[in-house]
């Protein structure tokens, strides 16, 4: 479409002055809009997108090849005395230093660099550059980060035959030496070359274990004690115990006799809390916890048989495969069996019957880790078959909060000892989850794959930070977890409490709803039992009691239905009272 | 030789000055005012560390050249400064 104004001038006016003239706006085109244009369109919602003017990068991680360093220190010796000069003739030394002094460059040289020092020196004294500025400053909030751990030294186990690790212990102070068992869980696949012995690392030096602890047979756990940290007791396959001494060497002090001694591998052992620091106890699966002073360990000082039926008996116990002791609760203790069942006991029990208090029947497979929550002592963590449990002690018909069925077995798990609602545990498919019950209770917060082969055994330190980890081929790992995970929030505690609660009711209810229905049904079937054996009496028969169900029933049905035509009718009542009343107004109005 | 000996007072007369070593390009220790163990074991590392910060600098930059280095760490602070064939190293405990 063309738009053309036209602009005339006569000839003969050019060149005449310009006579300017005010007049209003004039419309010259109005161009409407064309909504069949608007067609050719498209509409799109809003997008923003973001661009930056700089080249692409990516991001790779490499590993280094893995070399072996060692750290040893240099003996200096003085040098560079020059070869008439013996460094340790004192009065050569002197001669020669006088010598150096009275030249002149000497002299310039140490004028000039002594001014320079000077001001230096005055410049430190003047102003304290690394002054603190902002001292009452407020912690800064933690930024949310993903949570992640890292691995920071992975002790290998130095034989050619690989061992599982079995058992970790972590040093009692500061947690600088990691006790670390080794043997062959596998059943009579054990190598003849298999080495026996177990060994403790400095957590710094992952090339050469610190010490070497030689048993008379593999070491399937073992415990530093909390109080001596330079003893160490520890379980064998053979079912003996051994207890050691750092100070006096790798053989072990002690020994127990064979015939006292367990008749099955060891697989918990765990210091007591006593007077004399001397006393631990061990747990089977032949069935028997046994008490054990290390001064003597010939015999044991005290046996338990874990029989349901509290008769001792050897042929019906529960083989056990974990044991739980918390030395703020110094008389009880429970043991996680090869059954699935959990049973806690009173060590101070009169009679030997008494001493097994309860059961928790709660996995399919073995429980093959128990541990107390430290801050909740209530509650209990357990693992076995594909999931992990957390059980109340009052609740002994289930578990209060389980894990969904994994797709490996967990073989091991334990709190963290300062968060309250983080709990580690190790599958067989070589991965460490860690759960933060607070946070997610569906799925684990962080998932590592620490290794290819199964993981066995894991240990928390005592500072929450450093997670060791032990797998089938001897390898121990250890991992840093971030700081996220492992310093306390803010009413982690209360939060946690209210949690637990909530779940403890949540199970009792469920319990006493199970209690009632069992109540009713043994009543029903009581009843059914006399009515019975009351046939006789004219009372009635199922049959009867049938037929009468179906009476009442279509009684009721029936009276429904008559009610509902009530209502229509009277409804319909009404209409016609209405159209009669109209019939006979109109009829009035005609007449 | 004087002046050398006025110098090395003024400068021990400072606050938190702790010992003061002249050590030759040899590594030698011409003077000091700690005990022998300590002196030598300061002049053989510092050495090293002087000829490290001094290759550092002129290779970055060929014209330039180390005129001063100063360690700081927890405990003190370590000053060096260099010439051509001596060097000052001065351990001061900063104020605080």
């Amino acid at each position: 479409m063309e738009i053309v104004h036209v602009y005339t001038k006569l000839r003969g006016e050019f060149g005449r002055q310009c006579l300017f003239s005010d007049r209003p706006a004039e419309l010259m085109v109005d161009i409407p809009a064309d909504p069949s244009l608007a067609l050719q369109f498209i509409q799109k919602t809003p997008r923003d997108q973001a661009l930056q003017a700089c080249r692409d990068m990516s991001e790779h991680q490499v590993n280094t090849e893995r070399f072996e360093s060692e750290s040893c220190g240099i003996n200096h010796v003085q040098g560079g005395w020059p070869k008439d000069v013996d460094p340790e003739e004192m009065e050569q030394t002197i001669r020669f230093r006088k010598k150096v002094e009275k030249d002149e460059s000497y002299v310039n040289s140490i004028l000039q660099l002594g001014s320079v020092m000077e001001h230096c020196i005055r410049q430190n004294n003047a102003v304290d550059i690394y002054q603190e500025y902002f001292e009452k400053e407020e912690e800064v909030e933690e930024s949310q980060e993903p949570p992640s751990a890292k691995t920071i030294n992975i002790f290998r186990d130095p034989n050619e035959v690989k061992r599982t690790v079995t058992g970790l212990s972590w040093h009692p102070d500061c947690g600088r030496k990691l006790a670390a068992a080794y043997s062959c869980l596998d059943f009579q696949k054990t190598n003849k070359d298999m080495s026996l012995d177990s060994y403790i690392w400095d957590v710094e030096n992952p090339n050469r274990p610190e010490m070497t602890l030689k048993p008379a047979s593999p070491l399937v756990c073992l415990d530093y004690n909390p109080k001596d940290s330079h003893t160490l007791v520890g379980g064998s396959y053979n079912g003996q115990i051994a207890y050691w001494d750092t100070r006096r060497g790798s053989q072990p002090v002690e020994l127990s006799s064979l015939e006292q001694s367990h008749r099955d591998p060891v697989y918990k052992i765990i210091w007591l809390q006593s007077k004399t620091g001397t006393d631990a106890f061990s747990a089977s699966t032949d069935g028997q916890v046994l008490w054990w002073d290390v001064r003597k360990l010939n015999e044991p000082t005290e046996r338990l048989v874990l029989d349901p039926g509290r008769e001792g008996n050897l042929d019906r116990a529960l083989g056990a495969i974990s044991l739980e002791f918390e030395p703020t609760m110094p008389t009880k203790f429970m043991v996680g069996t090869e059954q699935g069942v959990v049973v806690s006991c009173n060590r101070k029990a009169k009679t030997p019957s008494e001493k097994i208090v309860c059961t928790y029947d709660g996995h399919h497979g073995p429980v093959y880790a128990l541990q107390r929550n430290p801050f909740f002592p209530k509650n209990f963590l357990t693992v076995g078959d594909w999931t992990a449990r957390i059980w109340s002690e009052d609740i002994k018909e289930s578990s209060i909060m389980w894990t969904k069925y994994q797709m490996s077995y967990l073989m091991d798990a334990c709190w963290s000892p300062v968060r309250p609602s983080v709990f580690f545990t190790v599958k067989t498919d070589g991965v460490l989850d860690v759960w933060d019950v607070l946070f997610k209770q569906n799925e684990p917060t962080l998932r590592l794959k620490v290794c290819d082969k199964a993981l066995y055994s894991l240990r928390v330190q005592d500072n929450g930070r450093l997670v060791a980890c032990g797998s089938k081929q001897g390898e121990a790992t250890l991992l840093e977890i971030c700081s996220g995970l492992s310093t306390i929030q803010k009413n982690e505690k209360s939060l946690l409490a209210a949690m637990f609660e909530r779940e403890t009711k949540r199970e009792k209810i469920l319990e006493a709803r199970q209690r009632e229905i069992r109540l009713k049904e043994r009543s029903r079937s009581e009843q059914s039992r006399e009515e019975e054996a009351g046939r006789g009496d004219g009372e009635e028969s199922p049959d009867q009691l049938i037929a009468r169900a179906e009476k009442d029933f279509y009684s009721l049905v029936e009276t429904e239905l008559r009610r509902r035509e009530d209502e229509t009718q009277q409804e319909k009542g009404v209409c016609e009272e209405k159209e009669v009343k109209d019939e006979a107004e109109t009829s009035e109005t005609l007449q | 030789m004087a002046e050398v000996e006025e110098t090395l007072k003024r400068i021990q007369g400072q606050k938190g000055v702790q010992g003061i070593i002249i050590v030759n390009s040899e590594g030698i220790p011409i003077k000091t005012t700690l005990d022998n163990s300590s002196t030598v074991q300061y002049a053989g590392l510092i050495h090293q560390l002087v000829m490290k910060a001094r290759s550092t600098i002129r290779d970055m930059d060929p014209q330039n050249d180390l005129t001063f280095l100063r360690v700081r760490s927890k405990k003190n602070e370590i000053m060096i400064a260099p010439d051509k064939d001596y060097f000052l190293i001065v351990i001061q405990n900063p104020s605080d």
